[in-house]
């Protein structure tokens, strides 16, 4: 917690103890704190908030909390011993055979019951937690100080300076920058990635920043990082996802228990409102484009229609419940990991089938619906994700279907013979060319068509969502481990 | 009085001078980037053609994708080679 910032105070050699007169504990342990005087090593008592308790023993108030935040005290009292400068022994609460052991002492308040436990130090205090964060770890931040002035709106001030996607934006106070990024244990200076179009640089700071303002909690920050790094590269391309004038952006589809440890929605209305995980983390990862990498709408982004999910387009597969692994984990992520996967694509679609209740006829459903991405013509092109919902995926389940067997059945299905592909066929000028008219070709390159489970219970629906140039020449999906 | 944090690149912008508009493309070396978009060596072609026609030395480039940024070594090429370059987008 204070890893970085302003330099720790070193502590006295002898016995250190940190008390607060709120602590029935710490007035308890008083009368012992005389014994503690009287004994052979040298006593320092830190109050917190009572400049004169424990009265007679000439406490020194830590006023500013520096020693309690520096030292991590997060129980009063706490009896620290220190030798040479450095601290040796350490106990918390109330246990006479602890105090003992730490200070060297036997027989301490043998009228006191034999242990008690101790109450929160102030230096964390949740009410005081983010002041002290800045006030003692403030100084490790780089990025530049913007000040709103007092009768300024600080929101319009934002939008005013086109720092948002649209909507209102979560100013990004050191005190919230500060405690977003207790969510990672990465340092604010570490360089995560190159953001296009700008190729700038982009450190853990400035990530952090940018999740405050989409309104994420540090714990989703990991995630962010992982899906600033995921689409930063080469393979992913963010550049070309961002200006072409198709109506493509990063999805993020997360994977692995942390997941539901964050709160994230994998089920009903998954892609929809309502879920601050989801919403959030895809919103702060293109404010990091917007902001970092400079990529905004009508400048580099050049998209004919865009889609809404370029404000944020994020969710988890229920890899809990889900009768297939997890799509991280059919792209190399360990078992049982957390991860995400980025994909380039468009908005989703909702495929019906009702009266599906053999395989076949759902895969049947699903490869006439996919043949009518982008064109009923196009081939090969587009990469799709498939979002079987579990009503459908149930089908599958009970046919012992795994994710193998669902893409090879309806990659089966997707073979089309050129005489339908050609330009003119079907009195459709767009097509492949005249002399590919004897060829069967595929719709989806091999790997293409990608697997998600998610979705609500109720529901013999399921959904596509449509992709961008594929390949070397556009963008390949990327799955990134997610570390703390 | 609140203080934010500056969520940008606080990027500073180095303008550079744009070479001045030649009189005449005549013995110029003129590069044409194709950005690899379908049948953008069509409109290409014609435009070597009445570039050549006005006398200039028309020198072809081409990007591996329209996708994703000219390759630095490819900018340097035409920068080094080019004294005029004409890059179009064809959508």
């Amino acid at each position: 917690m204070n890893a970085t910032g302003s330099a720790a105070p070193m502590l006295p050699d002898g016995l250190v103890i940190v008390v607060k007169r709120e602590c029935e504990t710490c007035r308890m342990t008083a009368p012992v704190l005389e014994e503690l005087r009287r004994g052979p090593l040298p006593v320092t008592i830190y109050t917190q908030d009572d400049p004169s308790f424990p009265a007679g023993l000439s406490p020194i108030h830590d006023h500013d909390l520096a020693i309690s935040w520096h030292h991590d005290i997060e129980t009063v009292p706490t009896v620290i011993r220190v030798d040479n400068g450095h601290e040796v022994a350490r106990t918390v609460g109330w246990s006479r055979a602890e105090w003992e052991n730490v200070t060297g002492i036997t027989g301490l308040g043998t009228e006191l019951p034999v242990m008690r436990p101790g109450c929160g130090s102030m230096s964390v205090d949740p009410d005081l937690v983010d002041a002290l964060r800045v006030r003692f770890g403030g100084s490790a931040l780089a990025a530049r100080r913007v000040e709103v002035a007092a009768a300024e709106d600080e929101f319009e001030a934002m939008f005013d300076r086109g720092w948002t996607d649209g909507l209102p934006v979560i100013p990004p106070t050191e005190a919230r920058v500060m405690r977003m990024l207790t969510g990672t244990s990465r340092a604010p200076d570490d360089v995560v990635a190159v953001v296009p179009p700008d190729l700038v640089e982009v450190t853990v700071e400035k990530i952090a920043i940018n999740a405050v303002m989409a309104g994420c909690k540090p714990e989703y920050l990991p995630w962010v990082i992982a899906a600033v790094e995921a689409v930063c590269n080469d393979t992913f391309n963010i550049h070309g996802v961002l200006a072409t004038t198709m109506p493509v952006g990063p999805v993020i589809v997360c994977s692995g228990p942390g997941t539901r440890a964050i709160g994230m929605n994998s089920g009903m209305n998954v892609f929809g409102q309502g879920n601050r995980a989801n919403l959030t983390i895809g919103r702060a990862v293109q404010l990091v484009v917007r902001n970092i990498g400079g990529g905004r709408p009508g400048e580099v982004d050049r998209a004919t229609h865009g889609n809404p999910g370029k404000i944020s387009f994020c969710f988890a597969e229920d890899d809990a419940h889900s009768p297939w692994t997890s799509l991280a984990e059919s792209r190399g992520a360990a078992k049982g990991s957390d991860a995400l996967t980025v994909f380039p694509g468009e908005g989703p679609r909702c495929v019906v089938d009702q009266l599906a209740r053999d395989p076949e006829s759902l895969c049947n459903t699903f490869a006439a619906c996919l043949r009518t991405l982008h064109n009923p013509k196009s081939i090969l092109a587009f990469d799709a994700i498939l979002v079987v919902g579990p009503e459908h995926a149930r089908v599958f389940a009970e046919a012992g279907w795994n994710r193998e067997k669902v893409v090879e059945e309806i990659t089966a299905r997707l073979q089309i013979p050129g005489s339908e592909l050609v330009r003119g066929a079907n009195g459709i000028a767009e097509g492949i060319p005249a002399h590919l008219k004897d060829a069967v070709l595929p719709k989806f390159r091999p790997g293409g068509l990608l697997l998600v489970y998610a979705g609500g219970g109720a529901g013999l629906f399921s959904a596509i969502i449509g992709g961008w140039a594929n390949g070397d020449v556009g963008s390949q999906p990327v799955t990134k481990e997610v570390t703390r | 009085m609140t203080t934010l944090l500056d969520p940008t690149n606080e990027r500073r912008v180095s303008t550079m001078e744009r070479v001045g508009r030649p009189e005449s493309l005549r013995g110029l070396t003129v590069g044409l980037l194709d950005i690899s978009k379908a049948r953008g060596d069509v409109f290409l072609d014609r435009l070597e053609e009445r570039l050549s026609e006005l006398g200039a030395d028309v020198r072809r480039f081409k990007k591996p994708t329209f996708t994703k940024p000219a390759p630095v070594d490819l900018r340097h090429e035409i920068a080094t080679q080019c004294q005029v370059v004409i890059e179009a987008l064809a959508d």
